[in-house]
């Protein structure tokens, strides 16, 4: 069976490639610093040999629309096309492009499926930053087969915290259970505080600095029963009108495990959100 | 109240550089020559099976011929949706991060609960 060689959970922030690319009067101050934290980062995964990258993020309303929405897809595809018009234009974003590893989409869908997950699938899938984003940051050779899993932390009715944090359980159990020698990296993104589109976004820092540090806190701790005590569709408004992405953390913390505490931790403060980077090895890792 | 309309003129106008310089020239008539031709639009579909119900009211309508947004904000446009277009039509006219931290100022008014932008 598969073996999952580590787990990632991260912030994605679109402004990192133009800030590490860029030169001179262009380079924003934090620069340096957040290229350094990100290069360490990527080395928490270059370490773990994957194979195989099972990719969990949000379509940001590019390809998934309110005519037909789904609450979570699986891509099973053998080619993706990545990034759009309006993330070239904002975020300076390059088109890029991956090979998909069909075989492992096709046993998520059907054993996700039996185990009572109602997931989507495409067969032609054009991925986003959500997803590109890690890519860049840990893996920018973008050398690995992907299987892309999109949540819907965007379009009201979302599914409830509890039920991401199961699906990452039930994701973590399939690739297990995935006949093949392969090495799979589990890495998903979402967002801490955040806002976007209201008063409180693009401030000095995030929206919510204590919510911000309770979250680093239970993630690292894999504290899953802190978190789901606390935190509800409806309490995750206050921190920030688009933080419903923090579900998408609580998806990994299903993928590592009740109690699993992280291997690496890192954050870093900056303007607009609070980045943090986490890595777990459930079954060890050379040194 | 059509949040879904305004949200789809937003997502529609966003994806497509031309529309979006319409749309920043000449707000009034680019609007209605979406609601005209563009509303209704099923999208992924063939024209013929077009929608025959989708349309704005007055004060949406206003609100976008306006390019308020604040008052889309309110009305219950997604955020996202909105912060994106917008970005597009107008941080060209500022400094860096300008923009959008004017964006945030003129909403300063507004505290939790934010206007519901379910659909």
């Amino acid at each position: 069976m598969a073996t999952v060689a580590a787990v990632i959970a991260s912030t994605h922030h679109p402004f990192y490639y133009r800030a590490s690319t860029s030169t001179g009067a262009d380079r924003p101050p934090f620069a340096d610093e957040w290229v350094a934290k990100i290069e360490a980062f990527r080395e928490t995964l270059t370490r773990a040999e994957p194979d195989v990258l099972v990719m969990v993020g949000s379509d940001h309303f590019h390809q998934l629309w309110l005519d037909n929405m789904p609450q979570f897809l699986v891509g099973k595809a053998p080619m993706y096309d990545a990034n759009w018009h309006n993330e070239e234009r904002e975020f300076g974003l390059p088109r890029m492009r991956f090979t998909g590893q069909e075989d492992l989409s096709a046993h998520i869908l059907r054993n996700g499926l039996d185990a009572g997950f109602d997931l989507a699938f495409s067969n032609e899938l054009r991925i986003d930053h959500s997803i590109t984003c890690p890519i860049i940051t840990l893996r920018p050779q973008a050398d690995l087969p992907i299987v892309p899993i999109y949540t819907n932390i965007f379009a009201p009715p979302l599914p409830r915290p509890a039920r991401f944090v199961a699906l990452g359980r039930a994701i973590r159990a399939m690739v297990e259970s995935w006949p093949s020698d392969a090495r799979v990296a589990i890495v998903g993104t979402g967002h801490l505080s955040l806002e976007l589109g209201g008063p409180r976004q693009f401030g000095d820092h995030g929206p919510d600095p204590q919510f911000d540090r309770k979250a680093v806190e239970w993630i690292a701790g894999g504290d899953v029963d802190g978190c789901l005590a606390e935190v509800t569709l409806d309490s995750l408004h206050l921190p920030g009108n688009a933080t419903h992405g923090f579900m998408d953390f609580m998806l990994m913390m299903g993928v590592a495990g009740d109690g699993a505490k992280a291997d690496y931790v890192d954050s870093l403060d900056l303007f607009h959100t609070m980045e943090a980077y986490f890595t777990w090895y459930p079954n060890g890792v050379a040194s | 109240m059509s949040k879904y309309l305004l949200d789809k003129f937003l997502f529609t106008v966003d994806r497509d550089a031309e529309l979006v310089e319409r749309y920043r020239d000449d707000p009034v008539a680019f609007v209605a020559w979406w609601e005209q031709h563009v509303a209704n639009d099923l999208l992924n579909c063939a024209t013929a099976e077009a929608s025959t119900w989708q349309a704005f009211t007055e004060v949406e309508r206003a609100a976008l011929c306006a390019q308020d947004h604040v008052q889309l904000f309110e009305l219950g446009a997604h955020p996202f949706l909105t912060l994106t277009l917008f970005i597009a039509l107008f941080e060209r006219d500022h400094g860096p991060l300008e923009y959008q931290r004017g964006y945030a100022r003129a909403m300063a008014r507004h505290s939790l609960p934010y206007p519901d932008y379910s659909t």
